[in-house]
């Protein structure tokens, strides 16, 4: 079946609103609005006020209430519009859904999913744009994952909802077009392991979201340079599969790593750090990395897209790297 | 017209609310000593004063109903049912506490009694009794979740959220609200433009009512009538308990902001005082009984102490056991079997 990245994300979620008899989706607009990205679209209608659940803009409360509802035997599903609107719920992911488990010594798990979209490049300035996962990932209590493919976009919920402890989903907001065909029997995802979407023998990309796509489009050209790249998508950015990437640099001797966080802190210094601790002796080059531009992310397209990593900069950033 | 205080508490009940009471002072009381002692350690909030509260909600709790705390929480778990041994054991940071030391004073957490912490952000705890309330409603239960919170919470944006989406969704939560006058060192009037709490919770179209905490019948009524409307549907009550802490804000607080006078008027209204009088006075309390009562609860208290002592730490081997689950923990979960086997 064909499908683009808002369908699938929607078929996922309709399929687990109703495979999962405790699920039920909550968050601003998710109703009657169809979602402010049009994800529910028409799921309120099909099945009715208690599974699908307009909240007032309460960010905090509806998180919260997620985690108690969690804690009390359900399986709610959050919908925050928006990752930048995610720190008014901060207090709660932080300080309860992320916590809650160790503090009480173990007694008290917070199944809870909150999906929300993340990432810039559709002029919306600098409180609709920011790409917050990678510090969501700092958290040690939380998965982070980040579907960038059609396929993952409809199947990683579904793995969200099993899973017994807090799961945040980033849905890239400039991936919501893309396409891609889907075979009627899906497999599971494994939110376990990181993805390789391109093997390659000479440099490893590292990345996820936005960056896969940037990445592959890099890929695509490389070998007009006589350069076979190997990409990576980490799909989840807590806890991070490092066997994954670790094994391909072992083989490739060299690795980029690409993301759309800031680079200060961010998910791609974790990474870096990691290969040069772990895999130092494999590697032939300094390990490169690409990050967006440490601005709050500009309204003006030039200004915007020069702060976003691009194609073009993943290239010179292979070439750095291969010398 | 004075309403009897003893309507519709049997004798038994009311020397059992004395004892409640009673068992969480002399708990805090060596806790203050224990602290001194530097056996518990960390932020230690005491709730001597405010007995009455804790003790007459916790009168018309059931075991299935679910109750979120603060910080001073160590009446709310005891009265809830949580064993003193573990509460007891938890300060002392041994494996044997209610959460394993990972928590402490502040973070007591018993899933066996439903008491869901023991929360230090203030305001933190009360999205989440919306929560479990929401999972009572959703399984068509009679069961309610109870938030006891401080009078400060109310400046918190997640009071405002949550009294609306409570009301709005006419969840069984109710929001127990321990007004002793200060937060920290900020009596009410300082920091809010409107100091009328249930103007302030009506305005959510929330019933409310304003209660002497001081007074163990007054609030076991108020729960009373408030958990008979909730579990019949009748949506969340807020209620407003008038109370004093007579000790300082924690053992740091070296309690400048207040009069000692003030501070001697309140004890004036000892709520374990007034009801042991009463009970004594109607002959419900024979001669020497209070005494006897006394000495048992103090047993049980040193008994906890000695338990707390004995008990071993946890190894540091399980440090970071528990960050995610490993099978160990039950996932709350009624019937979330998929219906169609889960394939995608
Ligand atoms: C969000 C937040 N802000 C500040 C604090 C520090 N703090 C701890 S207790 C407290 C006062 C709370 O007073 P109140 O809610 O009336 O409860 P009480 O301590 O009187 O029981 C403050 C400011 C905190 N723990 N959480």
């Amino acid at each position: 079946m064909k499908l683009d990245y808002r369908a699938a994300l929607r078929d996922g979620l309709r399929h687990a609103l109703i495979n999962e008899p405790r699920a039920f989706l909550m968050g601003e607009d998710v109703g009657a609005y169809g979602g402010c990205f049009a994800v529910s679209l028409g799921l309120l209608e099909e099945l009715g006020e208690n599974k699908v659940r307009d909240t007032p803009l309460s960010e905090s409360a509806f998180v919260g209430a997620g985690i108690g509802a969690a804690m009390g035997g359900l399986r709610p599903i959050v919908e925050i519009m928006t990752v930048n609107f995610s720190l008014l719920a901060l207090d709660q992911i932080m300080n309860n859904a992320a916590t809650l488990l160790h503090m009480s010594g173990g007694q008290f798990a917070v199944p809870l999913v909150i999906r929300m979209t993340t990432g810039a490049g559709r002029q919306l300035a600098a409180q609709h744009s920011h790409s917050l996962e990678g510090w969501y990932a700092h958290i040690p209590g939380l998965r982070i994952v980040a579907p960038a493919t059609v396929a993952d976009a409809r199947g990683m919920l579904w793995t969200a909802l099993a899973d017994p402890d807090p799961v945040l989903i980033f849905e890239h907001a400039a991936l919501f077009g893309i396409t891609d065909d889907l075979p009627e029997e899906l497999e599971p995802v494994d939110l376990d392991r990181a993805a390789v979407r391109r093997p390659g023998t000479d440099i490893t990309i590292v990345t996820y979201g936005s960056g896969l796509h940037r990445s592959l489009e890099a890929a695509e050209v490389l070998p007009g340079e006589g350069i076979s790249a190997e990409v990576i998508d980490l799909r989840t950015l807590r806890p991070l599969d490092s066997d994954t990437y670790l094994e391909s640099v072992a083989r490739t001797h060299r690795a980029l790593v690409v993301e759309e966080g800031w680079r200060t802190g961010g998910i791609g210094a974790e990474v870096a750090a990691q290969i040069g601790e772990e895999a130092f002796w494999d590697l032939d080059a300094p390990v490169g990395r690409l990050a967006t531009a440490e601005v709050p992310i500009p309204y003006a397209q030039h200004l915007e897209a020069a702060a976003l990593v691009q194609a073009d900069d993943v290239v010179a950033a292979v070439r750095a790297v291969v010398g | 017209m004075s309403i009897d205080p003893l309507e519709g508490i049997d004798a038994p009940e009311a020397v059992a609310l004395l004892e409640m009471m009673l068992r969480i002072r002399r708990f805090e009381e060596h806790c203050v000593e224990l602290y001194s002692a530097a056996k518990i350690r960390g932020f230690l909030h005491l709730y001597v004063g405010e007995e009455a509260v804790a003790a007459g909600i916790a009168a018309h709790l059931r075991p299935d109903d679910a109750v979120v705390a603060t910080y001073r929480d160590h009446g709310h778990a005891i009265a809830k049912g949580v064993g003193m041994r573990a509460v007891m054991a938890e300060m002392f940071a041994k494996v044997t506490g209610c959460s394993r030391g990972r928590g402490g004073s502040m973070h007591l957490f018993d899933a066996a009694t439903r008491f869901y912490g023991g929360n230090a952000i203030v305001g933190g705890g009360l999205p989440v009794a919306a929560g479990l309330a929401l999972a009572e409603q959703w399984n068509g239960t009679d069961a309610v979740a109870v938030c006891c919170f401080g009078e400060g919470a109310v400046a918190e944006g997640e009071w405002h959220e949550t009294m609306n989406l409570a009301s709005l969704w006419n969840l069984p939560v109710l929001f127990a609200c321990e007004n002793n006058l200060y937060a920290m060192g900020t009596a009410l009037a300082r920091s809010e433009a409107e100091v009328d709490l249930v103007a302030k919770a009506n305005s959510y179209g929330m019933t409310a009512w304003s209660v002497d905490g001081m007074d163990v019948a007054a609030v076991r009524a108020a729960t009373g009538r408030a958990l008979t409307s909730m579990r019949a549907g009748g949506g969340p009550v807020f209620l407003e308990l008038r109370t004093y802490r007579f000790r300082a804000h924690s053992m740091y607080d070296p309690d400048r902001y207040r009069d000692k006078s003030e501070i001697e008027s309140w004890k004036q209204r000892d709520p374990i005082t007034h009801w042991r009088a009463l009970l004594e006075e109607r002959g419900i309390l024979g001669e020497g009984a209070f005494d006897e009562m006394d000495r048992a609860v103090e047993a049980e208290v040193d008994d906890a102490i000695a338990f707390a002592e004995e008990s071993e730490l946890e190894p540091v081997s399980e440090l970071t056991r528990w960050v995610y689950s490993d099978g160990s923990t039950a996932v709350a979960s009624a019937s979330a079997a998929p219906v169609k086997g889960g394939a995608l």
